[in-house]
């Protein structure tokens, strides 16, 4: 297995005392696989993927990469946050060859890896731009090809379309699947939007809230080519209300589904 | 009450309780180009009109107000005199020493506050207190420790704003978001890449506008140093011109004050807008 989470727990401390976010994590996602974690707000989906990237560190519990145990954040595990988070000093360019040059790079080699993961994205003739002169789906290209350039063993994305417009939203998706296609690259992805997941991603892994457990795993047996179109199919229309009907017995229980 | 109001302005009748348009009185949105730079020639003008104004009807003793030609004459005469540019280099060369070692001190030492909680427990609480002891207060101490000359008054300088600095940039830092220093994390960044390659960039443009803002300070100290003991300094300058009653003198100086400080603002904006253009609106 490639990246595996297994029996994690994770706590934390409150005035009221000790809160249990995360409950007995089961999860994997194997080489070249896109997989989702849909949950609604208070299942411990962002603790669950801040731990995976060595932001958090669990209570109990296992998380590893290749079989190499994660103590910390590292390169072999890109991150892409909802918030974009790009340098604002830097051009495009330099915001996707950062992780690089940390890594200590040399120059011509950088050059070129920028230029070959710019053009993954399609923003070569943006190279030189700041990033406040993009729009929100380019800053996130940005984010993506700065996560990808240091080719990570698997890609983390937190809520990564959480921030833009519903048009925005579905070029995005459509990019995000064509890149992942290309590239081959393991994503591991947290979502609230259940038609983004099932839209994306082979398996899905559907929590609970409060505390965040795994539920159910739901195998999306939908071709790998995919456009917007297969939204009306019968298929996804049946993958969607069996994760939404998941999700609102969830929401019976006193949490609200985003 | 409303149907009374909406009588007597009809044109805004048809909402009644809705926003009503305006230019002058905008909340944080652009005001038109010429509106904005009459009010800023009403700003200078004004101030000025009304002095000319009220010294030349006499109703004031000119010893006590000047008019502006009478200052405008105080200041060629100073010129003249050679008084006017060794005061002046003389205050910048106090205020320059005293406030480039203060920046020098405070910028890494707000950094590394802002940036690790243990620096910030070690020096928060003594910088607390400190700060809040008034920097004229140290000028007998420091007359007695460093002499008459040039060391207490740029010593005073530095202590007057060397704290302000350092609590600006520290707040600086903390006002950089989690998810950047985390994203360097997850790019396979060390700590000191973090503190180097990550914050400092990214607090320059407050560094260089917490310099800004304490410059008036070290020129307040500067003039307090020099009315206390000095041989030369603009705060000489005025505090001989009181005994000799030359209030067009303390006038003169005055305005030069005015226009160094507002200089020195300008230069730092500019700073600003060549160094980091990315930081400007």
């Amino acid at each position: 297995m490639h990246l595996e989470v297994s029996h994690l727990y994770k706590h934390f401390s409150t005035r009221q005392g000790q809160l249990l976010v995360l409950k007995d994590i089961n999860l994997h996602v194997e080489t070249g696989e896109f997989v989702c974690a849909v949950g609604a707000s208070g299942s411990g989906k962002t603790t669950l993927l801040r731990m995976v990237a060595g932001l958090d560190t669990p209570t109990s519990g296992k998380i590893t990469v290749d079989g190499q145990p994660v103590i910390g954040p590292g390169a072999d595990r890109g991150m892409v946050f909802q918030s974009y988070s790009l340098y604002p000093w830097m051009t495009v360019a330099k915001n996707v060859g950062f992780g690089l040059k940390l890594q200590g790079m040399a120059m011509p080699l950088r050059a070129q890896r920028v230029a070959e993961y710019l053009d993954v994205v399609g923003l070569s003739q943006f190279a030189n731009a700041y990033p406040r002169e993009l729009s929100g789906g380019m800053k996130q290209r940005v984010a993506i090809a700065r996560a990808l350039a240091s080719q990570p063993k698997v890609l983390l994305m937190d809520e990564p379309f959480g921030a833009l417009d519903v048009q925005t939203k579905e070029t995005m998706q459509q990019f995000l699947l064509d890149l992942w296609r290309r590239t081959g690259t393991s994503i591991l992805m947290i979502t609230h939007d259940v038609e983004e997941a099932i839209f994306l991603s082979q398996r899905i892994y559907v929590l609970t809230a409060r505390p965040g457990s795994v539920q159910r795993e739901v195998f999306v047996d939908l071709p790998s080519e995919r456009t917007y179109t297969i939204k009306r199919q019968p298929l996804f229309q049946g993958y969607r209300d069996e994760i939404m009907d998941l999700l609102r017995e969830t929401s019976r229980l006193g949490v609200v589904v985003e | 009450m409303t149907s009374d109001a909406s009588a007597s302005t009809p044109k805004n009748s048809q909402q009644p309780g809705g926003l009503k348009p305006t230019i002058f009185w905008r909340i944080a949105e652009d005001i038109p180009a010429n509106l904005k730079w009459a009010l800023t020639a009403i700003s200078i003008v004004v101030p000025l009109g009304i002095w000319w104004g009220v010294s030349s009807l006499g109703i004031v003793n000119p010893k006590f107000l000047p008019s502006p030609m009478t200052v405008g004459q105080a200041a060629l005469d100073l010129h003249a005199d050679g008084f006017l540019v060794q005061d002046t280099l003389m205050s910048c060369f106090r205020v320059g020493v005293g406030f480039f070692l203060a920046a020098l001190i405070s910028a890494p030492i707000g950094v590394a506050m802002g940036t690790f909680t243990s620096i910030r427990s070690l020096l928060e609480p003594i910088i607390g207190i400190v700060r809040y002891m008034p920097a004229p207060a140290f000028i007998p101490l420091l007359l007695i420790y460093l002499g008459v000359e040039e060391p207490p008054k740029i010593a005073l300088i530095f202590i007057g704003t060397v704290f302000f600095n350092v609590l600006m940039i520290m707040d600086a830092v903390k006002f950089i978001p989690q998810e950047l220093l985390e994203t360097t994390y997850t790019l396979g960044g060390q700590r000191h890449q973090v503190l180097f390659q990550v914050i400092t960039p990214y607090v320059i443009p407050n560094i260089l506008d917490a310099f800004r803002v304490n410059m008036a300070a070290s020129w307040n100290l500067v003039v307090v140093a020099e009315l206390i003991a000095a041989d030369e300094g603009l705060g000489k300058r005025i505090s001989l011109a009181q005994q000799f009653f030359r209030t067009d003198d303390i006038f003169a100086c005055l305005i030069v004050l005015g226009l160094i400080g507002f200089c020195i603002d300008l230069l730092f904006r500019w700073l600003l807008r060549i160094s980091c253009p990315w930081a400007i609106d």
